[in-house]
């Protein structure tokens, strides 16, 4: 379970000061396929950075599985992020290793040894379906590919939580599909929790149980995935529906 | 022809000595300019501002150190060091005496190229490693360093160019090599054939060293289908 107490996270220069997340309280329960939605500059990106710490919160609580987590520093928040995946926009793999050596990077920072981490590395490409490419390099995979390779790595410490942020946003349509059935048979049948970040409705509504909308900073509106879409009560909510339909038609 | 054969007999065993003691400096000294530069380097990566360990007065000093360094001509170096290099090799003359000041003058250069080359590496592949609980040594040596590598070697071979041209000047003040039989012949005794044979000698070294360094890079780089 992750929750999200006042966060704040606050950008100070001379002249001004600027709320990248402005009071933010948020529950995700074990299990949830949680959206974040918002569009770029809303703050969707630093708030699923607080939840690992990649970026550190100036005021709240990050609280995961009900131990506070948001001073841990040193070897305790290494334990931690181990237990988290991620997943990003860019993919984010090695260029220099093949496709196996990425997926063995989290457990190769553990000292884990070569043998079991091969092998479970190899389960996971055999999972993510890629277990003949096992020996390419990232630069002969194609997005899709590059992205499952991702996940497989994210998920090589056996994480009870999966990050996802803007996964899919640099696919096209049939391999975003595709991708987001890949996360949906993960949080359904390996029952790990995904938290996925988007500035797509469409994205969260093919995964996501619970959603919540944020704009400047503030978290909108939040509930599950059916009551938001079937009735919105933000501004903000509304125009993303709008926009979107208006897309679709 | 048979000039070519008298030119050869004369001059074939001092050119080929000096062609050795230029290529054993230069690599010596390439090898030690790289065991100092490259700690110094990702320290100033690692120290910066945006870096994994920032410490503003650290990275500073570091950085005044290298740019005082790089400011400081090599051939006035050459012979400020005499004494350092003396009291480290217990001589000032021959390869061992030109090592030490090649070593000094081109580590903060090594230094700049090895930062300039972990900068290339995406910022996007650090923070994924530190999402996966990466140590900051980790990230060095796991990330920085082993992503930056084809760009590593392709410093490697600008820093052994740049140092043959330095190892001529080390020449000078005694060091032997390609450089020191330019200056005796070919400034000094007017000999305009034995100059110009240790030219076409460095031409030959430079561009097998590029090829070579081109190669390796381009071999070592798997962003290359």
């Amino acid at each position: 379970m992750i929750q999200i107490e006042h966060l704040f996270k606050t950008y100070s220069s001379a002249q001004s000061q600027h709320h990248a997340l402005n009071d933010v309280s948020l529950t995700v329960n074990d299990g949830d396929a949680f959206g974040i939605i918002g569009e770029s500059g809303a703050g969707k990106s630093t708030l699923v950075r607080c939840m690992n710490l990649l970026e550190r919160p100036t005021s709240g609580k990050v609280i995961i599985d009900g131990k506070d987590v948001t001073n841990l520093s040193g070897k305790d928040l290494i334990e931690l992020r181990r237990g988290i995946g991620m997943i990003f926009q860019n993919f984010s793999l090695f260029q220099q290793r093949t496709v196996l050596r990425n997926v063995m990077f989290p457990l190769e920072l553990q000292h884990a040894p070569k043998g079991e981490s091969e092998t479970r590395a190899r389960e996971l490409l055999d999972m993510v379906g890629l277990a003949d490419k096992a020996e390419n390099y990232p630069v002969q995979l194609s997005g899709g590919q590059q992205q499952r390779v991702a996940i497989a790595r994210a998920l090589a410490t056996k994480p009870s939580i999966m990050l996802c942020d803007e996964a899919t946003s640099a696919l096209d349509t049939m391999t975003t599909h595709a991708i987001l059935d890949l996360l949906k048979s993960i949080n359904k049948e390996l029952g790990v929790t995904i938290v996925l970040i988007t500035h797509s409705l469409a994205v969260a509504d093919a995964i996501c149980n619970r959603i919540a909308v944020i704009d400047a900073g503030r978290i909108v509106e939040q509930g599950s995935t059916h009551e938001v879409f079937e009735h919105p009560q933000a501004e903000v909510t509304r125009a993303l529906l709008g926009m979107e339909s208006q897309v679709l038609a | 022809m048979e000039w070519l054969q008298g030119f050869f007999a004369q001059y074939g065993a001092l050119l080929a000595q000096g062609t050795w003691d230029t290529v054993v400096m230069t690599f010596v000294s390439t090898f030690f300019s790289y065991v100092l530069g490259i700690p110094i380097g990702v320290l100033v990566v690692v120290t910066a501002a945006d870096g994994l360990r920032p410490h503003r007065a650290f990275n500073a000093v570091l950085g005044w150190i290298v740019n005082i360094g790089r400011s400081i001509p090599f051939i006035i170096l050459l012979v400020a060091l005499i004494p350092f290099t003396r009291w480290v090799v217990g001589t000032s003359l021959g390869v061992p005496g030109a090592i030490v000041p090649l070593v000094i003058a081109a580590a903060p250069f090594v230094a700049r190229m090895v930062e300039q080359s972990l900068r290339e590496v995406d910022p996007g592949l650090v923070e994924a490693a530190q999402s996966f609980g990466a140590s900051t040594w980790q990230i060095v040596y796991k990330v920085f360093l082993k992503e930056s590598l084809p760009s590593l070697i392709r410093g490697i071979s600008i820093t052994f160019i740049t140092l043959f041209g330095y190892s001529a000047m080390a020449g000078t003040v005694g060091a032997g090599g390609l450089g020191d039989i330019a200056i005796r012949y070919g400034y000094q005794r007017y000999q305009n054939d034995v100059m110009f044979a240790t030219i076409i000698i460095l031409i030959i070294l430079v561009q097998i060293v590029q090829s070579c360094g081109d190669l390796a890079a381009r071999k070592l780089d798997k962003r290359n289908r």
